[in-house]
This record gives structure tokens, sequence and C-alpha cells, in this order.
């Protein structure tokens, strides 16, 4: 099999064997992207120089015995994540030439295990967007079919994976944006609990929403890489100091007697023939492995996208207002005092979503609306919360759709926002409730698009839904369909 | 109407925004629809639910007074659209 296509534990037996270098599978990578990426534009900037650089230092360290997991294996990141000395623009125009002085922790944590950055990753802009498109620097496409948005906004991330130009990736999750373009291009995505993973140096868009995840070719992937970024973190006061388990042990395809729930507020009218086709033949193969199930009820389900698009928005103008033109980010060359330098830098350096969700945001927080609508989404959240931790003291996960429809194409729905927003409506409640969710491949539309199932988990519930993804996935083979490309 | 093109032009002020002509009218249009869609959360009684700020249930997150390296001006300097010396330079705040 060639290089490019094996999974990061199928690689690293590889390293550990001595039977690939890290130069040769960074190469191969390298090799990959150069040869697909003109196609697909998964990448803002692709690091070959410094790659090859770490890859050498990682086969100094397999040479030597004191190898781990990740060292050798050629990754990718969302360009959200902070990477010291390589440019991170967060998809944004305002950040075109932004250079960071320091790693995110996430990223630190995998650079001390020996990963090999192969390139930063396309997104929507501030991570603002499902579909890509709002990148400064052109969509990128789905690899299954490139008339297709891969998702988003963690689209890069998904795609890469697709193509296989990177062997795993990190993505960033505030709304679904790990789990609906992992779903869209045929991925497993995993968005953990609220304060697993460390938000330090991944640049805000919804500061009590956002959550940092893998987006990898398989479960047993997406465990090595969440136990790799996963614990507590001094420089992120949100991060929660617990410890973190060995999620590869929960690598185990038992699920006889599992309780799934199925909310019913999740057969909306919107729902696509073939994910519905989808998710009844999941249902049927977790029958058939034993577990059972549970109709339970989300009530408040319908009032998530509206909730989100308050707090996210609110949020958003409130981080955002750090884009001034003074310390760092594009300045406007106009003349002007120091309040035109601030609304015409932020006018020329930011896109249309961004700017409407800060206004928006703006609007919600502003005195006289504050009570009507950000107070009272904070209040809907309570209630959406309670709404999980209700179905979770009679259920061990629920099952779900990821997205209501496959991937769409692109400029579909680039002109209706309200549309675009309610595309995120199975994966915007679990970040309301700060859960953990997991997309996992499910199937394929008639069109030949990936279809994915979520499995929603208690808070820290991670190893129940690694667990029950991993059944699915052994029981299926899904997982081993791939992008022509 | 939700909002006027008076509202996002005030808005746009509050946020430090300046738009176009032709993005205020666009935002008046699109922020109308979604300020409209997002009043379905006035179907819920919500009095006496106590507002959720964070999901995860935490307590003020204390560490030793103790200074610990930074960054450094240098660093943090490398970024400046404008500098002079240690410091950002900006257009004059006073007129």
């Amino acid at each position: 099999m060639e290089l490019h296509e094996l999974t990061l534990h199928e690689l690293h037996e590889k390293l550990k064997r001595k039977e690939v270098s890290s130069v040769e599978a960074t190469n191969a990578l390298l090799a990959r992207i150069e040869a697909t990426d003109q196609k697909v534009g998964a990448f803002i900037t692709v690091t070959a120089d410094e790659a090859l650089a770490a890859a050498r230092e990682a086969d100094k360290r397999i040479a030597a015995g004191t190898m781990d997991v990740l060292t050798g294996i050629p990754v990718a990141l969302k360009d959200i994540f902070l990477t010291k000395g390589v440019k991170t623009t967060c998809g944004s125009k305002i950040l075109a030439n932004f250079v960071p002085p320091y790693d995110a922790t996430s990223w630190e944590r995998l650079r001390e295990r020996g990963a090999v950055l192969v390139g930063k990753l396309n997104q929507d802009e501030f991570a603002m967007g499902s579909s890509c498109e709002s990148s400064a620097f052109g969509s990128t496409k789905n690899p299954w079919d490139l008339a297709c948005i891969p998702g988003g906004s963690s689209g890069g991330s998904a795609a890469a994976i697709a193509a296989r130009q990177a062997t795993a990736t990190l993505g960033t999750d505030t709304g679904g944006s790990i789990r609906q373009p992992a779903s869209h291009c045929g991925c497993v995505g995993l968005k953990p609990t609220y304060g697993r993973v460390s938000r330090y140096g991944v640049i805000a868009y919804a500061s009590s929403l956002d959550q940092v995840g893998p987006v990898t070719r398989d479960v047993r992937d997406a465990a090595i890489m969440l136990g790799a970024v996963a614990g507590h973190d001094p420089k992120d006061s949100t991060s929660v100091d617990r410890p973190v388990p060995d999620y590869t042990k929960a690598l185990v395809p038992e699920v006889k007697g599992l309780k799934v729930g199925l909310p019913r507020e999740y057969h909306i009218p919107g729902l696509d023939a073939d994910v519905k086709k989808a998710m009844d033949a999941a249902i049927a193969t977790y029958r058939q492995l034993g577990a059972e199930f549970v109709d339970i009820s989300l009530s408040h389900t319908d009032y998530a996208v509206a909730t989100y698009y308050l707090i996210a928005t609110a949020e958003a103008s409130s981080n955002l207002a750090r884009y001034d033109g003074v310390r760092f980010g594009h300045r406007s060359p106009e003349e002007g005092g120091l309040l035109d330098m601030y609304s015409k830098s932020r006018a020329e350096g930011f896109g249309a979503e961004v700017k409407r969700r800060i206004m928006l945001g703006t609007y919600a927080l502003s005195s006289g609306y504050y009570d009507a609508y950000y107070l009272k989404a904070q209040k809907v959240r309570t209630l959406i919360m309670h709404d999980f931790l209700k179905a979770f003291e009679t259920v061990d996960v629920i099952l779900t759709p990821v997205a209501p429809t496959p991937a769409f194409r692109i400029g579909e729905k680039v002109n209706d926002p309200l549309q675009m927003y309610l595309s995120d409506i199975f994966t915007i409640p679990v970040n309301l409730a700060g859960t953990c969710a997991v997309s996992v491949p499910a199937g394929l539309s008639q069109s030949g698009l990936p279809i994915g199932l979520q499995l929603i988990g208690r808070p820290f519930g991670e190893e129940s839904i690694i667990k029950a993804a991993y059944a699915f996935e052994q029981a299926t083979d899904w997982h081993k369909q791939k992008a022509k490309i | 109407m939700k909002i006027t093109r008076a509202d996002v032009e005030h808005v746009a002020k509050l946020a430090r925004l300046e738009l176009t002509d032709e993005e205020a009218a666009t935002f008046t249009g699109q922020m109308d629809a979604i300020l409209a869609y997002v009043d379905k959360l006035n179907e819920l009684d919500t009095a006496g639910i106590v507002p959720t700020a964070h999901a995860v249930p935490m307590e003020n997150s204390f560490r030793e007074d103790v200074a610990t390296p930074s960054i450094g001006i240098d660093n943090a300097l490398a970024n400046a659209p404008s500098r002079v010396e240690g410091f950002f330079r900006v257009p004059k705040v006073i007129e």
C-alpha cells in the first residue's frame, strides 16, 4: 500500500519496525499534496522544508529507541492553531501575514511527541461557516466531488484526510465544525467535551463553545490523537484538571447491552432520504451487535440554532474586537485618526460572514437588547443542556445524523445565511450542552457522497462514544471507501 | 421590521466597522430575517431559569502569584503594523 494511504496507527507500526522512515513518509505526503491540492485546495500553507527537518529529527528519535506513537507522523492543522514561526491566517485577510510568536498547546503536545507538520489547512474565516466558502483564500473542494463543499468550518482538515494529504489532522468545533466536514468527507471527526482539550493558542471564535479535536481516517487514529492533545493546561483556565484515560483501551468492538437513545425531535422534515436510509441501516447494525434502543426526547432541539446564533455571535463580537490594526494583523493604509484606523482596518480585513456575525453579536449585546437576546439565549441554553443530562440518565449514547443532507454544491447556500445556519441543527446542541460527540462514516448517497452518523456521549464520556464508534466501524466497511482523486 | 437601516448603522459604529452602502443594505435585510427567526425563543417561558454562560461547572482558577517568562518585547512587536522603539505606533489619538 502506498504510504499516503496508511492510517496513523499503520504508519506508526511501519516506522517502529523501521520498514519506512519518517522522511520517506513525509515525502510521500508532500508529493500527494503536490499532486492533488491544485484541485482540492485544502492547504493555505505547505511547510515542506520544516516538515523534512522535523522528519529527520523524528528518524533520529526512532533510531534512538525513544519514539512515541506520534513520532514521525505527518500531520496538518487547521489554520486556526498558532504555530510558532509558521504563518497562521485563520482563513482571514486580516491575518494574512500573521506569524505567531508561540505555539498552541495542542500543537505543542503533538510536536513534543515528534509529529511532523506538513502544513496549515483552509477553513471558513474565523471558523464561521459550514462550507469553507467564507475563507479569504478560496473554497476548498470536496475530494469526493469537486463541485461540492467539503463542509466547514474545518473543511481543509477533512478534505486533507479524504484526499490522503496528511495522515491525521486537528480541527476545531464550535457548532459542528469538526463533525460536519468529517461527515461530508467520509472521515472520523471527534469533538471532545468542553474543557477536555486546551484552547490556548487557538484563535477564539466563541469561547464558551470552541473545542479542539481530531479529524482522522479511522476511530483508532481519533482515539490516539485525542489522547495526545487532551488534558489540563495551566494556560487555559477552562481546561479541566482530570486524568486523561488511555482512549485506545476503549477500542473494543463490544456494544452488547449498550443503551442507545434516539431523539424523536431529530426526525425533521428536511432530512435527506439517503441520510435517513443510512441512519436506519446503522440502527439495524447496532441492533445486530446487541445494542438496545430507547426513544428519548430532546425537547428544546428546535430552539438550538437560534440560541447558538445569539451566543456564538455575541462571543465573537467580543473576541474579534482585538483585530483593530494596532498590535498585529491588517492596518488600513488610509489616512485618519485612531477610530478611522480601527473601523477601516476591520472593514478591509474581515469578510462578509464575519462582519455579519460581529454585527449580530454586537446588536445582541447592545444596550436595550441584552436581556431580550443574549440573556434569553443563555437561559434557553440551560434548557437544552438539561435535555441532554436527563436523556443520559437512561441512555449511554445518543445516535443521530451529523447533517440533514450530504455535502451541498459550492455556491448553493451562499446567499442565504439562515439556510446555511439551519444545516447545523444536529451538531449545534452538543456544543451548547458542552458534551462530546463523534462523526463516523455510515454510508454513501446515491450520488456517491459520504454520510456520517453522530454518536453523542455524556460529558467526559469520550470512551463510550469511541467504543460505540469502533464497534460500528468494525462491523461495516464505510471507512474503507475512499474518494477517487 | 425587527431592525432598520439606522439600527444597522448604529451597531456598525459600536462594532468599529465601516460598512459600504451596499453592505448596510444587505445586512439590514439579513439581520432582520435572522432576528425574526431567533424570536422563536420567546415561545419559551424562561422565568426562573438560571442562564448558562459556561457548560462545565467550574470555579475561578487560581495559580500562585509567581512571575514566569513571557514572550518578550521583540516577539510581541514582531507582527506590529507600525512600531517605534519598544512601542506600537498608532495615529494621533487626541486631535
